[in-house]
């Protein structure tokens, strides 16, 4: 059945196409998460009424957050081709979409995760406070697992939008479902390749949506 | 054991400087309870919380236990802070953690290490009525229990000082009873100082041994329970009585109760903290040849002993009845015959 509808299809190159979206979809998550965490916490700490309230520096987080994210995707890959150049020696290939897409995601993740920290009861800053906790304390044993929910749900959205980033980035041969979809399926005019790597791609969007559900339900003890 | 001076606390707003705090000065005893009353505005959440320096004074030294707060450095208010326990109107606890790990934190906080942690919040459990709830998560709990994890949470690192922001506030009456009662307990077993603040009269009333009241940022009012009960100076702290006793003079019309007794006299008794003097009304109706008529009255319990006012009627020979009122002059009961209030 599958020869009859997708006559053109292999099944070995859907299945290192997809391996390569997933690698680069996990990969950059992680990334995201992690760099974008830090961003977010920077911005909430640095704000009016955060624990570290810094003028300065959050004006200088707020503009590299913002900037990043108004560069379309498309035009940040071309951008940053001399530092993927410099950093993962070529500018093919999943590797080279990575620094991409972390930069792409994490000014993203970091305003949801600021809006996750500010959802966190104030109250409840102000009791670890009156117990004399540090503010290390405080950021670790406090805001993180008070606003676990939301970042999870948050960084599930941004998994979602960095899937179809390596497709984006799949146009300038990263490689993955969205280089496989244009390269064989559009530009041959291999129409069933095409359909094909947007079965996959949604297939990988809803088992994302899926986990992350989950995990959030799992957590929210409120 | 908390010694206050000259305590200001400016809020710069756009249009005004609000003196939230203004020149307060206090003494708090050790093992006192310590009740601050006033209404919304009158600056008493903006003092508790500048007691353990959630809010950095203007003006003014706080001392506690011969420490001086207002001059300590970040590091050793962290320490300080570790000392004076704190509970709020709303609980303040982690959803996150169940209600072990909430009473856990604490220590967590002060460093303790595990086993001993352990042991310390079983036995807090145990203290605050809550056995068997240690592994429930807040959500699943009811206000007064939240509350009581709030309370065993503030007692971990086994504080001096126990401060209560309008601690019964979001409780129902009968589960503020409850916690009140829990209050007074750990006053007791533990000798430890609570101050609170709250704007309702029959907390004061319960447990306070003294009272501030507070308006405009400054202490109008203070003194023993009792005396503030008894001879309230300001309108503001008539009002805070009325609430717990009512308005004697809107409740009784004295007019109704001359018209429909006239015979005999009538008599006001005023019960001052008595515990001595509780069967007064059977003792007289037993030594002497008089009918006591009882008209109206509110007796309630303070910390010192019942205070409260009774209108009684008395009827026999005149005799007898001078000598019965004599011998109620002779007790701590205040006496007036024929009031005319």
């Amino acid at each position: 059945m599958l020869n009859q509808w997708f006559p053109n299809v292999s099944m070995e190159d859907m299945v290192t196409a997809t391996n390569e979206t997933l690698y680069m979809t996990l990969i950059s998550v992680a990334g995201t998460f992690i760099i974008g965490l830090f961003l977010g916490l920077l911005l909430f700490l640095s704000g009016p009424g955060g624990l570290w309230q810094n003028k300065i520096l959050n004006m200088i987080t707020a503009s590299v957050v913002n900037v990043f994210r108004a560069i379309p995707f498309i035009i940040l890959i071309l951008l940053l081709f001399p530092f993927t150049d410099f950093l993962v020696g070529t500018i093919r290939g999943p590797n080279a979409a990575l620094p991409a897409l972390i930069i792409g995601g994490a000014p993203f993740y970091a305003r949801l995760v600021e809006i996750a920290l500010k959802e966190v009861d104030k109250g409840v800053v102000e009791a670890a406070k009156s117990m004399g906790s540090k503010y290390s304390t405080i950021v670790f044993k406090v805001l993180l697992p008070e606003s676990m929910p939301a970042l999870i749900s948050g960084i599930t959205v941004t998994a979602i939008a960095l899937i179809g980033y390596t497709a984006v980035a799949g146009a300038i041969g990263a490689g993955g479902l969205g280089d496989f979809a244009y390269f064989y399926g559009f530009q041959r005019s291999n129409w069933d390749v095409v359909f094909m790597c947007t079965i996959l791609i949604i297939i990988i969007v809803f088992v994302f949506q899926f986990i992350g559900d989950l995990v959030t339900r799992k957590l929210d003890k409120r | 054991m908390i010694t206050i001076k000259g305590l200001s606390k400016i809020f710069h707003t756009k249009d005004q400087d609000v003196r939230a705090v203004d020149d307060l000065s206090l003494e708090i005893n050790k093992g006192e309870i310590y009740g601050v009353i006033g209404y919304s505005g009158a600056g008493k959440s903006t003092f508790i919380r500048l007691l353990n320096r959630l809010e950095d004074p203007t003006e003014g030294s706080i001392w506690v236990d011969d420490q001086n707060l207002t001059s300590m450095n970040k590091g050793k208010l962290r320490l300080a802070r570790q000392e004076i326990g704190m509970i709020f109107q709303h609980f303040n606890l982690l959803w996150s953690r169940t209600v072990h790990d909430n009473i856990a934190f604490p220590l967590e906080i002060a460093g303790v290490p595990r086993a001993e942690r352990q042991k310390r919040v079983n036995d807090l459990i145990e203290l605050v009525g809550l056995k068997g709830r240690g592994g429930s998560y807040p959500s699943q709990l009811s206000g007064g229990q939240k509350q009581r994890v709030g309370i065993a949470r503030a007692l971990a690192n086994n504080p001096k000082v126990l401060l209560c922001d309008e601690a019964t506030s979001a409780l129902d009456p009968e589960t503020t009873d409850s916690i009140l009662d829990l209050l007074v307990d750990i006053n007791e077993k533990l000798g430890l100082t609570i101050v609170l603040i709250t704007h309702e009269m029959h907390v004061i009333r319960k447990i306070c041994h003294q009272v501030a009241v507070m308006e405009q940022g400054k202490i109008v009012e203070q003194g023993e329970v009792l005396d503030v009960f008894l001879h309230p100076q300001r309108q503001v702290t008539k009002k805070f009585v009325d609430q717990v006793m009512g308005d004697p003079e809107k409740e009784t019309s004295m007019q109704v109760i001359k018209n429909n007794y006239e015979a005999g006299e009538i008599i006001r008794l005023h019960f001052v903290g008595e515990s001595t003097n509780q069967a007064l009304i059977s003792e007289i109706s037993r030594k002497f040849t008089v009918d006591v008529n009882i008209l109206h009255g509110k007796i309630t319990q303070t910390q010192k002993g019942a205070y409260g006012t009774m209108y009684v009627q008395f009827e026999g020979e005149q005799d007898e009845i001078n000598r019965a009122i004599h011998y109620i002059q002779s007790t701590s009961v205040e006496v007036e015959v024929d009031p005319d209030a």
